[in-house]
């Protein structure tokens, strides 16, 4: 096991220097001038080019790449223009509220999506099944945005039970309570589509290890149809499903861009779109750079649990 | 979320689909919606409709239903239903063309990876993993920020993060074809490179391409509908279903109606791609399907079973079948997989079932266990054992028989045991499924179990997963839990099958001894009727789904008296004999849902005559009264001559 997560260590390595490589290139490739960009369209030639001159735009492509790369690797992201400060400083500030809301999400969209491929899978062809069906094609073909905007207007805006925004009250909140209530809906919201998807797959998985010789084994040797379902079909489901969950988190950090904005939740995600709306490149670099990383960890995490869970592999 | 149609298979052909749509309600509903919506879209500007970016501040958010405007005004007085159908066009637009730039670019990645291989293969491969470790909209949100917000840099950016999804996709199915013969062909005949490519390979992936494109496409109209939502996809004044979200957001709680009805056009327009899509899938991935597919087991529901008078019950017999037939019900067509078949068994008696992969063998054995799967259904006959009637008995009766009174040893060891759980697990959930013993128990118990099989160091083996096993080893394991409640009637199907020949010889011996020591009667079910000679006592030949003979299987061996039977004995190869000319039966067995009438054999009988083809053949007295033969030609044909 030990063995293990060192070698997926190593492997990490090429990735993330491939990532890095990818963030810079695209700013550094794509048409924009990021001087130009801090001084406005009104800055003189001089200015422009001694700006160029102090951030190192004069000097060869990989030299910046290695020199930005060495700045990274010390904690060093650059500064933001809009917002006048360390950029590091603003997504440590920015990453805790995106993890609150990614977190719970993906407990709900687990919770949720795991039971109803349980469920429909279960009851193959049945009319659970295909209600679930239906209900999961909606949920995956639903616009986050749009849904998040429903969910407002009908349990904040209607019914009054649940804030309208924000992560806690302005006047009186900061407890967790506060939070938990301003969470309900931005998670929910989020949490649909990716619980679509896991149920779909979990269906899909579970219908295969459904059609396995252990499952009739299990049957023969007179096991209640409940066990042969959770203790056999749904744990080697589960087994399966581990690194396929990893891969959804990034679908939710994704989704939490939409989210965010829609919730006026001060997480990552509203951080990028109001750093693209403002132009703020090193701020966006930064920002995608952090939210990469962390995705590229989640899936590390889910392979070593996958790894733990399963014997199979477990033994390789 | 965009990996899950990595793990779909592709298509082996492609027809419209809408030939093959037929019967899927749910696929042909999503087919009309978006052939409906296309064609709003298309029409756009025929249609008496206002004009869509035409503002009138006089008449802002006029209510549905006001003169001229059906669906009202929306923040800035223009015409919503306008705006809609033209956000409609706008974002198929976007959707397909962004579509169709990951598609073509995927594509030719993926299918010069594959057919290159070597170096080209790794570097392009490499690279597209590393877009891939990227949460794929924060690097569509990294393009559009380098590039500046603008609907068409929000298509590019949505278009460059799906490209990985192809390309992948594509040099799978590369690599699968390139194995095949007529690539090989057109290298060595010396067709240039590009031709291979573009004339053999392309036109053999064209079709995974497509399905992906079908399955992607609502994906990709959400996530730019999305950029324009955020403000960085489609700017104002454009009509775009994103953008008009995303700038009526401040009217939600005034006017819901013009935040929430391009989200209801935008649902509506995905969820009829995916039914497509997935109408698509079912097509080619049957498994998935909705139908009633094989699953749980659909014992014959107490009462359904006409009770049957073919045979009196005789006192003393354990087991008795009479005129057992199950059939499975697919797509409008009976499939005869057990047709009138009978015997019994007294207790401790050992039977074999003989016959070819397909002659119904495993089923009998499932309708013993009460475990046919759908769509499959035991629809006559009676089983009665040990005094009841287990055909009327309920499901959970049943069960508590399965395991305890009835056992079954599977017929393949490597798939019989569930990989995730250690074989001791295994074995104690089948104790305690009919005893509720305390856990060190049963593992005391499972233990004994394993050394009862022969298996060495149990205490240690206990712990083992069913990988860390040979064949063998997990053969006796299925065994040991087969008598883990010393049952009085053991079904084997094929238990030896999928192990080595060495290996065989062992198994056999074991459960030769094992049975004797406890007593139990045993089915065992076989295609080599040598495998049997001494470990059963008689033996039934099957042959389609009946019993074409019975008797001892001395008397079987030695005077055949079926051609079936003489072709199964003919086949077979006998150890210590190696110059044995072996004649395999021509033909094969007929389909069970298209059986000939008369004999089910003739067609491949060497004896057949016209007569065999005629009305239904019954099951004889032959010789001595203890053979049953279902031939009307089998006292004409002579004695065996091997």
């Amino acid at each position: 096991m030990g063995a293990y997560i060192l070698r997926r260590l190593l492997q990490l390595v090429p990735v993330l220097f491939g990532i890095s490589l990818v963030v810079f290139l695209n700013m550094a490739l794509l048409p924009g001038d990021p001087a130009l960009a801090i001084l406005g369209p009104y800055a003189t030639p001089e200015s422009l080019a001694s700006l160029r001159r102090e951030l190192g735009l004069d000097q060869p492509l990989w030299q910046r790449f290695f020199i930005w790369l060495g700045n990274v690797l010390e904690g060093d992201l650059g500064r933001s223009i809009s917002l006048q400060r360390p950029v590091i400083d603003e997504i440590a500030e920015r990453l805790g509220p995106t993890l609150i809301l990614a977190v719970t999400a993906l407990a709900l969209s687990l919770t949720l999506g795991l039971a109803a491929g349980l469920i429909a899978a279960a009851h193959q062809g049945q009319w659970q099944d295909r209600l679930l069906t239906l209900v999961v094609l909606l949920g995956i073909s639903t616009p986050q945005f749009w849904l998040g905007l429903l969910l407002i207007l009908v349990f904040a805006v209607w019914l009054g039970w649940l804030p309208v925004s924000g992560m806690f009250a302005v006047y009186g909140g900061g407890d967790l309570l506060d939070l938990l209530h301003h969470l309900v809906l931005p998670a929910l919201s989020l949490a649909v589509v990716v619980a679509g998807v896991i149920a779909r797959l979990t269906r899909g998985m579970m219908i295969e290890e459904l059609s396995q010789d252990y499952v009739r084994m299990a049957r023969a040797k007179g096991l209640p149809e409940r066990a042969v379902l959770y203790r056999h079909a749904f744990l080697n489901t589960l087994c399966r499903m581990v690194p396929v969950i990893g891969l959804q988190t990034g679908f939710l950090l994704g989704g939490a861009v939409y989210i965010e904005t829609v919730f006026q939740w001060p997480g990552m995600g509203r951080m990028l779109v109001d750093a693209i709306s403002t132009r703020d490149l090193l701020l966006v670099q930064g920002g995608v750079l952090v939210l990469a990383c962390a995705y590229v960890v989640v899936n590390l995490l889910a392979d070593v649990l996958q790894h733990w869970l399963d014997p199979r592999i477990r033994l390789q | 979320m965009k990996r899950a149609h990595l793990l779909q298979r592709w298509p082996p052909r492609w027809r419209p689909p809408s030939l093959r749509f037929r019967g899927n309600l749910l696929a042909l509903s999503g087919l009309v919606l978006v052939a409906g919506l296309v064609a709003l879209a298309l029409a756009a500007p025929i249609l008496p409709l206002a004009d869509a970016d035409a503002t009138a501040l006089d008449r802002r958010m006029l209510p549905a239903g006001s003169a001229g405007h059906l669906l009202g005004t929306d923040q800035l007085g223009r015409d919503l239903l306008s705006r809609l159908v033209w956000g409609t066009r706008n974002s198929l637009a976007v959707g397909a063309a962004a579509v169709s730039i990951s598609a073509l670019l995927g594509t030719a990645i993926g299918l010069v990876a594959g057919y290159l291989r070597g170096w080209a293969d790794t570097v392009l491969m490499r690279s597209i993993d590393v877009l891939l470790a990227f949460p794929y909209l924060l690097l569509a949100l990294a393009i559009v920020a380098a590039l500046g917000p603008g609907l068409v840099n929000a298509m590019i950016a949505i278009a460059v993060v799906n490209i990985p999804f192809f390309a992948r996709t594509v040099r799978g199915a590369v690599l699968g074809l390139a194995e095949r013969e007529f690539i090989d062909a057109a290298r060595l005949g010396g067709a240039r490179q590009i031709r291979v490519l573009f004339r053999e390979l392309l036109p053999n992936v064209l079709p995974v391409v497509v399905i992906m494109m079908s399955t992607n496409l609502g994906w990709m109209i959400l996530e730019t509908a999305g950029l324009s939502f955020l403000g960085l996809g489609a700017q104002p004044p454009t009509a775009d279903l994103g953008s008009m979200l995303g700038s009526s957001r401040e009217f939600l709680t005034t006017v819901p109606r013009v935040a929430v009805l391009p989200g209801v056009v935008i649902l509506l327009l995905v969820v009829g791609i995916n039914l497509v899509g997935d109408g698509l899938r079912d097509v080619l991935d049957p498994r998935q399907r909705g139908d009633p597919a094989p699953s749980p087991a659909s014992p014959a529901v107490a009462g359904t079973v006409p009770a049957s008078s073919a045979e009196p019950r005789q006192a003393g017999r354990m087991l008795q079948v009479a005129a057992l037939s199950t059939r499975f019900y697919i797509g409008g067509e009976t499939w005869r997989a057990v047709d009138d078949l009978s015997f019994d068994l007294a207790a401790g008696e050992r039977i074999a079932v003989v016959g070819e992969s397909g002659s119904g063998k495993t089923v009998l054995a499932l309708s013993l266990l009460g475990l046919v799967p759908r769509p499959g259904r035991v629809v006559a006959g009676r089983i009665a054992f040990e005094g009841e009637d287990l055909l009327r008995l309920p499901e959970a009766k049943r069960r508590r028989l399965r395991g305890a009174r009835i056992a079954y040893i599977p017929q393949n060891p490597m798939t019989a045991l569930d990989p995730v759980l250690s074989v001791g697990t295994q074995l104690e959930e089948t104790l305690r499924a009919h005893r509720p013993i305390p856990r060190a128990d049963a593992r005391r118990r499972a233990i004994e179990l394993l050394e009862r099989v022969r298996i060495d160091r149990p205490s240690l083996r206990v712990d083992a997963y069913p990988h860390e096993l040979s064949g063998g080893m997990r053969q006796r394991v299925l065994i040991a839990m087969a008598l883990a409640h010393d049952p009085s009637l053991i079904v084997a199907d094929e238990p030896t099958t999928a192990l080595d020949v060495t290996i065989q010889a062992e198994i056999l011996a074991l459960m030769d001894t094992l049975c004797r020591e406890h007593g139990a009667a045993l089915i065992f079910i076989t295609h080599d009727l040598g495998v049997v000679s001494r470990l059963c006592d008689r033996a039934l030949v099957m042959y389609a789904g009946r019993v074409v003979e019975a008797g001892s299987v001395e008397a079987l061996i030695s005077r055949p008296q079926h051609p079936y039977t003489r072709a199964l004995l003919a086949c077979a190869p006998e150890l210590g004999r190696p110059d044995k000319a072996l004649a395999p039966i021509d033909g094969q067995p007929p389909p069970l849902n298209d059986l000939p009438a008369g004999c089910h054999f003739a067609p491949r009988c060497q004896h057949a005559r016209a007569r065999c083809g005629v009305g239904a053949i019954a099951l004889q007295p032959f010789g001595d009264g203890r053979r049953t033969v279902r031939c009307i030609r089998a006292d004409e044909i002579g004695p065996w001559q091997p």
